[in-house]
């Protein structure tokens, strides 16, 4: 039994870690939170040069054609650094339902583009409140053209194409979905930039009016294509949560050695051990489950819905955890804006709902369980 | 990253599934099979005489004791292999219950301290379950803080003379021998006074009391030592030194992997497939629903995270701290799925009879036996300060006590 990255793989992890620390900086990350820049141009160009982007795209598309494995260890370091760039939009939304579902001249004309940081690109599937569902899409799609709005689409104002979840039919029927690549620069859609949680990941509202666009994948394929787009992108965010989960428990240990009060360092009251060491629990289990989520992705098991869902779960609740309490640990200066800890914490609050709530991956975790069971 | 053996390992597995498959007491199967926390029990037969005759038909075969050297009764293999057997095993692995504390911590101190003689004459009637081991460690004023316990050793001609009491000793009731630690200087520090024996515990002087647990059910005892004595052949590492020897027994309580621990959630999850509520299936309710996911990936990280301290053994290597988490997750969640699954009964969860109680009153018999899990073999709050401690590296706590004279320790009263 190997459940455990290759040498190759962590010797990977280790350059984006080291690439990260250089070029995404807590200041770098501040930039973009300060409203100073829409994402780090400069960190998604390096990131693009270091083959980050294209790490799972096949090298005839102009990636580095390594595998999802490579992809998950950085993820988990983009997670780690907060790095405020669309890269989970782009590369595990974007660029995963182009490869599950594209054309040869789509991947050809998007893929290289992703690879290479001159193109970015998101999903635009939510349609305000609520989670993913055939019947909450009301975007239709009618001659080759949309009409409708779509909020929040993360990265919206900064994307150039999307791919979008359209209504082809009027029932509440998985079938009467359908998804289009659409080229945001080429008219008939209008952003809007909102106002969300975490700024460091931009959320817009996107209006197509007459938008012209192509169909990814058979008509009425939609919903079954997005389904399984979710459940990669699903796994490979975890692993960002898991990385921010890490970063956010040991920005607590660092700091409760670090800080005495009542004569002796924070960290040797049991209150704050204990906190730090459930902390540590909840970050491992998730490691742990996401460690299965990575093997179903880079195998196409067919274990992959139910362990996509449980790394979800899993990872949501551990950085949603460890982001909370090490404000906690850090007590006021935890909540002042000069400190980094309410970055992790907008970042696990946003990343919790990005792609459905944890109640929506919960239902669907046991939903996938009893087929299992039943199988 | 894969779940496959490597040839070697295959090998050994198909060995072992063959010898299982030929030799194992197949007419419990279903029953060890459905046995959970709190509730292991085999119609017509006395559990303790099938789990010996299990033990002593694997030692005549080799596969008792894995990991433990040919010439002690083991059988010299890798730790990858000693985990493939235990999956391999299964559910005739329960059987092994009451050994666990003499194979998994008796037996490693005897083959660290005991002389080459002893080791040949004692250890390979442990490994093959004929003769019982019990660890006696806890006391009434020593259970976390073990180093305060007051058991004296006096030293009179070439022998030790034992007065005191243990207490919360596992198996004592049916135990042939045990490691003792005693105090033997109370004029140094706490952990600077204490002795590791090992002892008969046929001798005479020893008094072992069931103790009745709130579960109602009696796995602990009380032992009580009066003028017992013991041969000084019979000290395990140096007078005083008794606090080192004792890192090596819970050192090896912490090293057991690929044991899985009991979560509750498997048969949760049975449960609430079958259970019907006024509205429709419990598992088609959304708060339900909500709850077993929430069960289901602590079981699920757990699972995985012994498999990743399984690549490590596979590989050659040492497992990292993960798997120090294992006892505190299943521990209080074993507690909270059985008080869940008395919930979704309502009214009637109160019933435990099996004849009565759903599911034949298994999740009743959980939650009763749940309370104990999260204290023995150290508590929630002790494995908590040990993730701290040495997995984070925290400070270790303030011991007011550390470099006291053990006698003038304050007791409130105490003796």
């Amino acid at each position: 039994m190997n459940f455990d990255f290759s040498d190759e793989q962590k010797q990977m992890r280790d350059a984006a870690r080291k690439f990260l620390t250089e070029k995404c900086p807590p200041k770098a990350v501040r930039e973009v939170l300060d409203g100073k820049a829409p994402y780090d141009k400069e960190l998604w160009k390096g990131l693009a040069e270091m083959g980050f982007l294209g790490v799972a795209i096949p090298e005839q598309f102009g990636g580095a054609g390594a595998g999802h494995l490579e992809l998950c260890v950085i993820a988990e370091e983009m997670g780690r650094a907060n790095a405020p760039v669309p890269f989970s939009s782009t590369v595990y939304l974007a660029a995963e339902a182009l490869l599950l579902a594209g054309s040869d001249a789509q991947k050809q004309k998007w893929l290289p583009k992703i690879a290479s940081g001159a193109a970015i690109g998101t999903l635009a599937l939510f349609e305000g409140k609520g989670n993913p569902s055939p019947k909450a899409i009301k975007l239709q799609a009618s001659g080759g053209t949309l009409n409708g709005v779509k909020r929040p689409v993360p990265d919206g104002a900064i994307a150039d194409f999307a791919v979008v979840a359209a209504r082809t039919g009027s029932t509440e029927r998985d079938s009467d979905i359908s998804l289009f690549l659409v080229d945001l620069k080429a008219g008939g859609v209008e952003a809007k930039p909102l106002t969300n949680v975490d700024p460091t990941r931009g959320q817009a509202e996107l209006t197509f009016t007459k938008a012209n666009a192509e169909p990814l994948g058979a008509a009425g394929e939609g919903w079954s294509i997005l389904t399984q787009v979710l459940d990669r992108a699903a796994v490979l965010l975890a692993f960002e949560q898991v990385g921010g989960s890490d970063r956010a428990l040991e920005m607590g240990r660092d700091y409760a050695l670090d800080r005495i009060a009542f004569g002796r360092p924070i960290g040797s009251f049991q209150a704050v051990k204990h906190m730090l060491a459930d902390m540590y629990v909840s970050a491992t289990l998730a490691r742990s489950n996401c460690y299965y989520g990575a093997w179903a992705l880079s195998t196409n098991a067919s274990e992959l819905p139910e362990a996509a869902a449980a790394a979800r779960i899993s990872a949501t609740q551990a950085f949603q955890h460890c982001s909370k309490n090490n404000i906690q640990v850090h007590g006021g200066m935890g909540f002042t804006w000069e400190f980094d800890c309410h970055m992790y914490y907008r970042r696990a609050n946003t990343t919790a709902l990005t792609l459905g709530s944890l109640s929506y991956w919960e239902d669907q975790l046991i939903d996938r369980m009893r087929k299992k069971n039943a199988a | 990253m894969n779940f496959d053996d490597t040839p070697q390992e295959a090998a050994f597995r198909a060995e072992a599934r063959a010898w299982i498959q030929a030799n194992a007491p197949k007419q419990y199967e279903e029953e060890l099979r459905k046995s959970s926390l709190g509730r292991t029990v085999l119609k017509g037969a006395n559990i303790l005489d099938v789990a010996k005759a299990w033990q002593k038909k694997k030692a005549d075969a080799g596969w008792a004791c894995l990991h433990w050297p040919k010439e002690y009764g083991g059988r010299g293999a890798s730790p990858i292999e000693r985990v493939i057997w235990q999956q391999e095993e299964g559910p005739f692995g329960k059987l092994s219950g009451m050994f666990i504390i003499g194979h998994g911590m008796c037996g490693p101190t005897m083959m660290a301290y005991a002389g080459e003689e002893q080791k040949r004459e004692y250890l390979p009637p442990l490994a093959s379950g004929e003769k019982i081991w019990c660890q006696l460690f806890s006391e009434p004023a020593g259970g976390s803080d073990v180093a305060g316990l007051r058991t004296r050793a006096e030293k009179k001609g070439d022998d030790w003379i034992i007065n005191g009491q243990k207490i919360w000793t596992s198996g004592a009731h049916y135990s042939d021998y045990g490691i003792l630690l005693t105090r033997t200087d109370p004029n140094v520090p706490k952990h600077k006074g204490l002795t590791m024996f090992f002892l008969d515990m046929k001798s005479p002087g020893v008094e072992v009391r069931p103790i009745r647990q709130a579960s109602g059910q009696s796995d602990f005892n009380e032992v009580y030592f009066t003028d017992v004595k013991i041969p000084d052949s019979q000290r395990l590492g140096a007078v005083n030194d008794g606090w080192n020897v004792s890192l090596t027994t819970l050192m090896n309580e912490r090293m057991s992997i690929g044991a899985g621990v009991a979560t509750g959630f498997p048969e949760l999850f049975e449960f609430c497939n079958s259970l019907m509520l006024e509205d429709g299936p419990a598992i088609e309710d959304r708060s339900v629903r909500s709850r077993l996911a929430n069960y289901a990936v602590k079981a699920s990280g757990l699972r995985y995270t012994s498999m990743r301290a399984i690549s490590a053994l596979s590989k050659g290597e040492r497992p990292g701290p993960e798997n120090s988490i294992g006892k505190l997750v299943a521990g209080s969640m074993v507690q909270e799925v059985a008080m869940y699954a008395l919930d979704l009964q309502g009214a009637a969860g109160v019933l435990s009879g099996p004849e009565d109680a759903e599911v034949a009153g298994k999740f009743q018999a959980m939650l009763l036996r749940a309370p104990g899990t999260r204290v023995e073999g150290g508590t929630d709050e002790i494995m908590r300060n040990i993730i701290a401690e040495r997995v984070l590296g925290l400070p270790g706590d303030i011991r007011v006590d550390k470099d006291v004279p053990f006698n003038q320790i304050p007791t409130k009263g105490r003796t």
